[in-house]
């Protein structure tokens, strides 16, 4: 089973390693890791996309991440009625016989072309992970020479933030 | 007060109460020993840094104080790796403060340089690299915190070598401010009341203490509760000490090399209530067949403990300091006698095992028997010795035979399991408790791994009595090698021409030898009365096994027993 958690840090040096030292040491199934800056300088935001057996296996998960002096909170948004993102950009081969094809594709999806040259072009797409599956699935036709994916973001709906729930 | 950041260091330790420091100089502390010169701050020159942090360890666990060891950069800092673990997998308060290189030299593969705080990330409960002088009070004072607040734990502080030398208008800061850190004591009092509902109800219960109890000082509390109940009791090898040997309800150890009557027990019981334990796979051997009947019980501090390895049907998370207080509370407030607790056909049923089914050594009587070494000085110290171990057989011997009293009086390594902890553990004892008797029983494999160490007991003047059980084999790997590899011994001797008592002496520590059953009492008595150190060579056979023992992977009340079963 799926899990998406938010974690609050210490925006202090040091924390990603603590956090991925932890994981790999205890082997976490870890689908996906975000982090970034938040609206308190002093915290930094970690979602973390987590793939486990059972809850007794996420119990784990979470009891473990929250030992770590650095982590103020964890929040489980599996089960919260929550907007999950993901960003991704993919450069993918076209040339002009095909390229209506992409920008007829890349508007279905309500995608973006963020660079076109000769050869390729790049697409910006932000959803749920399935829909950025989706577009790759439908992409690999033409040839994807690379992709980047961001991880999944997660923000609950309402007005109460994470580190009041 | 302005100061240099090394005397901020030592400032500290003093704001902290730290007594004395275990360490060894070297190019990125020498400023920080130069201060040490300089305030005359009590420390102790081990000989290898491994030494200096299994001592801060002897020294945290003897006394419940925090441990502090210095090493410098680089190769300082990766030799206290061993120790730090050794510290973290059994729960011990110690704070690590090694050298680093200079700031603009961090990260550039510097002489002596290694990322110590990468290295220990997943063997600390937390670390810090200092970079600014600006940080350190603070640094300090949280690491302090940390390491003897909540489940203690080992915390690593790298300091940059430029930090030593820059000055500081320095103040200790009064309190810490962690957000992510809340050292949990009291917990949910409703929760005591279904525990003590579950007692009630239970036919066969059994309590099984661990190392918690230890740490949080409960032996008593333990007692109370027993001699209130008449559960029948059995400890992990952290645990020891926590209940009196000689009290009729102690089953004594349970697991891998437990007793037959702990390890039939576990088994058999409808109830078990574990007790700053972890459930650790010596303990349990295959989690799936371990207390099968049970209602399990679990009390730790440490929430991400309950349901690590087995599921508890009740959750008892807090300091054992809140909760066994309030379940002693509850359990008195009852009106059921003893009888009532537990039922006068399971007492009886577990003292026929006892009974039925005692430890026994396989050797003929006559011969030294490493069984009748510690049962020796057992006697002669009246379980009121501080009892440190290395690792192997002479391990579980002392663990099975030693009649423990007292809390904190049995210094070993157990999650760890690190072969030369022994002899610096039980230095840092001692410097500690100057006029206890400290007594290291050690194997002629483990001796070797920190054997540098005597010349420390030696130049200190330490009155440690050292005990080596040589059977001039690796034992418990010939043991295996015996019992599980067709008595292939792959490397597992130690024969060749090491003269352990000539080792002692050119140290400058005392040496005896036994080789003949008639001498041993008489050698043990005399060493155990000699004012300095003394090392006391035991020849022993070199096939005996340590047994019971549940073959890996097998059920607790599956053991191989004397005779076998």
């Amino acid at each position: 089973m799926k899990y998406t958690l938010t974690v609050l840090v210490e925006n202090r040096p040091g924390v990603l390693t603590h956090i991925s030292g932890l994981i790999s040491r205890r082997a976490f199934n870890i689908e996906s890791i975000a982090a970034g800056p938040t609206e308190e300088t002093d915290t930094t935001r970690i979602t973390i996309g987590v793939e486990v057996e059972d809850e007794f296996e996420l119990e784990q998960v979470v009891n473990q991440l929250s030992k770590l002096i650095n982590v103020i909170k964890i929040v489980n948004l599996t089960y919260v009625d929550s907007i999950q993102r993901e960003l991704a950009l993919i450069k993918v081969r076209a040339n002009k016989a095909n390229r209506s094809d992409l920008v007829d594709i890349v508007e279905i999806f309500r995608a973006k072309i963020v660079d076109v040259n000769r050869e390729t072009l790049v697409v910006e797409l932000s959803g749920e992970e399935s829909k950025i599956d989706a577009l790759c699935e439908v992409l690999a036709d033409f040839g994807i020479i690379e992709i980047v994916r961001t991880g999944r973001i997660a923000v609950s709906r309402g007005p109460v933030p994470a580190k009041e729930m | 007060m302005r100061m240099l950041g090394a005397e901020v260091v030592i400032e500290c330790l003093k704001k902290e109460e730290v007594d004395i420091v275990f360490g060894y100089p070297g190019g990125a502390v020498l400023t920080l020993y130069d201060a040490l010169f300089k305030t005359k701050f009590p420390h102790i020159l081990t000989r290898h840094e491994q030494g200096a942090v299994h001592a801060a360890d002897g020294y945290a666990r003897a006394t419940g104080k925090t441990g502090v060891c210095f090493a410098t950069s680089g190769p300082g800092g990766t030799n206290l790796v061993t120790g730090i673990a050794t510290a973290y997998m059994d729960s011990i308060p110690l704070v690590a403060i090694t050298g680093q290189v200079g700031v603009s030299l961090i990260g550039k593969d510097s002489f002596q340089e290694a990322d110590i705080c990468g290295i220990t990330t997943p063997i600390t409960k937390h670390n810090y690299l200092v970079k600014k002088i600006q940080d350190l009070p603070r640094v300090m004072k949280e690491a302090f915190y940390i390491a003897r607040t909540g489940r203690p734990g080992p915390v690593v502080i790298d300091i940059s070598k430029d930090v030593f030398n820059d000055i500081l208008d320095f103040e200790y800061p009064n309190s810490v401010c962690l957000r992510g850190y809340r050292s949990t004591f009291s917990g949910d009092s409703a929760k005591i009341d279904s525990v003590v509902e579950a007692l009630e109800k239970a036919e066969k219960p059994v309590i099984f203490v661990g190392g918690g109890v230890n740490i949080s000082g409960m032996s008593e509390e333990i007692r109370k509760l027993i001699q209130m109940t008449g559960i029948p009791v059995m400890s992990s090898l952290m645990g020891l000490g926590c209940i009196p040997s000689d009290l009729p309800e102690q089953l004594g150890m349970v697991g891998m090399h437990g007793t037959y009557a702990a390890n039939m027990a576990t088994i058999d019981c409808d109830l078990l209530m574990g007790i700053g334990v972890r459930f650790d796979d010596r303990v349990t051997s295959l989690v799936k067949n371990f207390a099968p009947k049970a209602t399990i019980i679990h009390f730790d501090i440490d929430p991400a403990e309950v349901n690590k390895n087995v599921r508890a049907d009740l959750k008892i998370v807090g300091d054992l300091r809140w909760s066994l207080p309030l379940l002693c509370e509850k359990v008195a407030g009852r009106s059921l006698t003893k009888e009532q607790w537990a039922s006068l056909e399971w007492t009886d049923i577990v003292q026929e095992w006892k009974r039925e089914k005692p430890l026994s050594s396989s050797l003929p009587k006559g011969g030294i028997r490493p069984q009748d070494v510690i049962e020796k000085v057992s006697e002669l110290t009246q379980g009121d010795a501080i009892i440190v171990t290395d690792v192997g057989q002479h391990q579980m011997w002392t663990a099975q035979s030693y009649n423990f009293n007292k809390q904190r009086s049995f210094l070993t390594s157990g999650g760890l399991g690190t072969m030369g902890y022994g002899l610096p553990a039980a230095i840092g004892a001692q410097i500690t408790l100057p006029d206890k008797a400290v007594v290291l029983f050690t194997g002629d494999g483990s001796i070797m791994m920190n054997c540098q160490e005597l010349a420390t007991v030696a130049d200190n003047g330490l009155p440690l009595k050292i005990i080596v059980m040589n059977n001039q084999v690796l034992g418990m790997v010939n043991q295996w090698q015996r019992m599980f590899y067709g008595q292939r011994y792959s490397h597992s001797s130690t024969k060749g021409c090491t003269d352990f008592v000539k080792l002692a002496e050119a140290m400058g520590v005392a040496g005896l030898r036994v080789t003949k059953p008639e001498d041993l009492n008489m050698i043990l008595e005399k060493a155990l009365q000699m004012e300095g150190p003394v090392l006391v060579d035991v020849l022993l056979p070199e096939t005996e096994d340590v047994l019971p023992m549940v073959p890996p992977g097998g059920r607790l009340d599956q053991m191989v027993l004397r005779g076998g079963i």
